[in-house]
């Protein structure tokens, strides 16, 4: 008999379960502080000289947050985008899409730690 | 499923454009594409950390386009896109635990979701704006 439960313990047919919808929760919730800190961390610099912007980013603090909010962004990112695609795109093009979402979210996510090390750890 | 290959007519639920739109509805939509301009948002975001890291010149050219009107409009519009989805956002991790699904409080959520979303993003530029001396 195929109770309820046998079929969670099998993770059904993706074999993940609910992992993705648990991911996107989790970083959903570090998305909320983490997105406050960037807005205030702009909009405090407004106008600021490149030597005011680079000294703020060197802070071992604020570039620890921004890695934190760049990799759980880039991972919220991919999620969405994906459940985006499956949606709208079907046959070939769904699967050439989410390619390129996780490709996207996978650049622009290393681009900012590359950038966010750089600046912090020096060149 | 989509590319499922059956001759037979099988009854459809209804399409999309059949519902009278309704707050709620365009809610979701709003929550989606709002979540699709984040991930714009996001180069933009990786645009100015490369430039920070890159050196000053770059650094001048990304807020020279910043500074821009058409600069100033993507960020406004960034701005906006983010703080929406970050409360729709929190309105959907309230609905997981179970709680405001009535609704009356669907309804609230929704006007609550787009005043303060407006609100907020007002009083960003408000700041920003006063940060430089604009008033």
């Amino acid at each position: 008999m195929a109770t309820p439960l046998k079929r969670v313990r099998g993770l059904g047919a993706a074999h993940r379960g609910t992992e993705t919808f648990w991911r996107q929760r989790v970083t959903a919730v570090a998305n909320i502080p983490l997105v406050i800190f960037l807005i205030l961390s702009i909009v405090s610099h407004i106008g600021a000289s490149y030597t005011e912007v680079k000294a703020y980013f060197a802070q071992p603090i604020v570039a620890l947050l921004m890695l934190a909010l760049v990799i759980s962004a880039a991972i919220h990112m991919r999620i969405g985008l994906k459940e985006i695609i499956e949606d709208y795109v079907h046959g070939g093009a769904k699967v050439v899409a989410i390619l390129l979402a996780t490709f996207f979210a996978a650049g622009v996510g290393l681009a900012c730690v590359v950038a966010i090390l750089k600046i912090s750890l020096g060149s | 499923m989509g590319n499922a290959k059956s001759g037979a007519e099988r009854p459809l639920s209804p399409h999309l454009q059949i519902y009278r739109p309704m707050l709620t509805m365009m809610m979701s939509i709003a929550h989606r594409i709002s979540g699709a301009a984040n991930a714009v948002g996001f180069l933009l975001l990786a645009w100015w950390l490369v430039a920070i890291a890159v050196g000053p010149e770059p650094y001048a050219q990304v807020s020279s386009f910043f500074g821009s009107l058409a600069g100033r409009t993507l960020l406004f519009l960034f701005s906006w896109s983010l703080l929406h989805h970050m409360l729709g956002g929190i309105r959907h991790l309230i609905w997981d635990t179970g709680t405001g699904l009535d609704k009356t409080s669907i309804e609230v959520f929704a006007w609550l979701t787009i005043i303060s979303s407006i609100v907020l993003t007002v009083l960003v530029w408000v700041a920003g704006y006063a940060l430089m001396g604009a008033f």
